[in-house]
């Protein structure tokens, strides 16, 4: 990487506001996915009838099952919103950046 | 299928071995019939897979000639393609068989499992797999040592990722030997050992990781599908009705409505610490496998890196709501059945061949000998998929981070490089034959917690410090990684499964199975302490070069380029 481009990509302030952007987005969703699954864990381990009980007074399936699978189609969404915010909302301000800064 | 004398797959039943915290009925030889018929289904399947695997790699071999190629597949995959590679290398006949056998067995409690095995991967996408493609060349080392000293940081990274590689290896190893011994009873153990590394060797040190990767999203289809027909056959036995499949479950499970409501193995106590230290383990562990982080070289750049795990989170999520489908159909369709069930009048929950065996004879339940021989070809595909993975994932540790950047300092020749690796795949092909072969009667019950373990906490935690802290230091990436691989060794030796089952030392110094609660937050105090204290210059030349690695790990400007053939 050559210094001169390095230099002008640290001087633009466009790139600062994204890699704050992103890092944020990034985090984010890391605390939700780490809220849902260690919330998921914490019910396991303290508090398993909440988890066990039938969702109706008919059925045998439990509460958790819903629960756990949620937590997987919920990773799967998160996934999916990061994936499209970087890809279609960050990638184009990156490329500008480094047009600006190869120029 | 008349003949099962020995457990499939001891790191599958491991998990399950694990978890449950008892013993799987297997083992004892059953008294096997002189002449057992040829399992020509299951025989004509394999040899269909390995043909087509072999055709790959000779077309691979025709275009590897670079470095590149060879350990990054010329960073041409795209982003659907290494979704499907992912989703190859990382659902082992573990996830297969292991989560249907856990189901199978205790119910609900194998969920925890599925959730904890999926939920690294958002962690990956969020925090590492576009930086791991701006950074780094061929290994996750690569990324952690890139603005550190390459000597001391490789070292710890090359040894924590062969620890992984290695047992991983052993535990795939034994698996599939005793895969293809115990559906194709005339070939023996040793030889089946042999084939399965045979092969991978062939694999990997011909076509490199583009043989490697087709292997792997061939493989993820084959597994993927034959789930897929399996699930069906189970819905349709129970009219499509979800509450049926369970209600019956219930009826058929002599534990009836317990494998609703226990979050613990059935008949194990509740031990909080133990169900967070799994679920830390698992989610992180995931995030720090080698060969799984290796997979993000191959791809063209960062959005390809970033929807190649959209692609592999679909798959290995729906894959696991599968197998939890598989589990409970096993126990409406297996248990209680004489065909498949070793004694009746003891259990009619133990099976012949032992705890792995659920969803192999589920799929004989819904489809005859047919969809048998389909779904055993199809494990022993996942395991050498997985395998080839994680043998160039080791020879990538030893040949590039060892070799080329500690002994030689950087100075060796690529071909050279590439040279030492195929020598290292052979090498480690042959060790993992021989381990395969000397760990037969091991209990290898700690597999899954070693490996998973070391790559949580070494691995992982390192990775995302160097990346997102700047105070990170030579010393305290060192210090924190080794507390990482050596503590968590040191503690499942004196935990209950190795201290207590594998030894027979008596009860346990450490009492639980799972050392990450304790290891991982050691790990971030000891490399932030470390760190802090750290007053030497070239630590902070360290934190200073923190700033162009960030511009680099976020841009990708001055990452590696695609090969341009």
């Amino acid at each position: 990487m050559s210094k001169l481009s390095a230099s002008r990509i640290l001087s633009n302030p466009a790139y600062r506001r994204l890699i704050k952007q992103r890092d944020t987005l990034a985090w984010t969703l890391t605390i939700c996915v780490l809220v849902l699954y260690f919330g998921f864990v914490l019910m396991v381990a303290f508090a398993p009838q909440i988890l066990t009980q039938p969702i109706s007074d008919t059925s045998v399936i439990p509460l958790g099952m819903l629960v756990g699978v949620g937590v997987i189609l919920a990773s799967i969404v998160l996934t999916g919103i990061y994936v499209n915010q970087a890809n279609n909302r960050f990638d184009p301000i990156i490329e500008e950046i480094m047009r600006d800064a190869t120029k | 299928m008349k003949t099962t004398s020995k457990s499939i797959l001891a790191l599958v039943a491991s998990a399950a071995l694990l978890a449950a915290g008892t013993a799987v009925a297997d083992g004892a030889p059953a008294p096997a019939p002189a002449e057992p018929p040829l399992n020509l289904h299951a025989i004509v399947m394999f040899v269909i897979f390995v043909a087509i695997t072999l055709g790959i790699t000779y077309w691979a071999a025709k275009r590897t000639k670079t470095a590149a190629d060879f350990y990054a597949a010329g960073r041409g995959i795209t982003g659907l393609q290494n979704g499907m590679a992912i989703a190859g290398d990382y659902m082992s006949a573990a996830s297969f068989l292991g989560i249907a056998a856990l189901v199978y067995m205790n119910g609900f409690y194998g969920l925890i499992y599925s959730v904890g095995w999926l939920v690294g991967w958002p962690i990956i996408l969020f925090l590492i797999a576009e930086r791991l493609r701006n950074l780094g060349k061929f290994t996750y080392a690569d990324v952690a040592s890139f603005r550190l000293q390459q000597g001391p940081v490789r070292t710890m990274a090359a040894i924590g990722s062969l620890i992984v590689v290695i047992w991983y290896l052993i535990g795939q190893a034994v698996g599939a030997g005793q895969l293809l011994h115990t559906l194709v009873p005339q070939i023996s153990y040793q030889i089946s050992i042999v084939i399965v590394g045979g092969l991978i060797i062939i694999y990997v040190t011909f076509g490199g990781m583009k043989a490697t990767t087709w292997v792997q999203i061939i493989k993820a289809g084959l597994l993927l599908g034959g789930a897929t027909l399996m699930a069906l056959g189970v819905m349709s036995h129970e009219g499509f009705s979800f509450e049926k499949l369970f209600a019956d479950a219930v009826a058929a499970h002599p534990k009836h409505i317990q494998i609703m409501q226990s979050v613990v193995p059935i008949g194990a106590k509740a031990n909080p610490i133990e169900s967070i230290s799994l679920g830390l383990t698992l989610m992180f562990g995931t995030a720090g496998l080698p060969h799984i982080l290796m997979r993000f070289f191959t791809v063209t750049d960062a959005k390809a890196a970033r929807k190649s795990v959209l692609y592999g989170t679909c798959f290995i999520g729906y894959f696991y709501i599968l197998t939890f489908i598989i589990g409970f159909g096993a126990i409406v369709l297996v248990a209680n059945n004489p065909e498949y069930v070793a004694d009746l009048s003891k259990s009619v929950l133990a099976l012949k061949g032992g705890g792995s065996m659920p969803a192999v004879y589920l799929s004989h339940a819904i489809g005859g000998d047919f969809f048998l021989g389909f779904i055993a070809a199809v494990a022993f595909a996942t395991i050498l998929a997985v395998v080839s993975g994680l043998t160039l994932a080791g020879a990538s540790a030893l040949s590039h981070d060892i070799y080329a950047s500690v002994i030689k300092k950087g100075k060796s020749t690529e071909a050279e490089e590439v040279w030492v690796s195929k020598l290292c795949v052979v090498g480690l092909g042959i060790i993992a034959i021989l381990l395969g072969i000397a760990f037969e009667k091991q209990n290898v019950a700690y597999i899954v917690a070693l490996t998973f373990s070391i790559a949580a906490c070494a691995n992982f935690p390192i990775l995302v410090l160097s990346v997102f802290w700047r105070g990170l230091t030579t010393r305290g990436a060192v210090a924190g990684g080794y507390v990482g691989i050596f503590g968590s060794i040191g503690l499942l030796i004196i935990g209950p499964t190795v201290w207590t089952k594998v030894m027979g030392m008596g009860p346990a110094i450490f009492p639980y199975d799972f050392p990450t609660f304790f290891v991982l937050p050691a790990v971030l105090i000891v490399a932030y302490v470390v760190s802090v204290t750290d007053k030497s210059a070239s630590g902070q030349a360290e934190r200073d070069a923190f700033e162009a690695q960030e511009i680099r790990s976020e841009t990708g400007l001055g990452a590696e380029m695609a090969a341009t053939h």
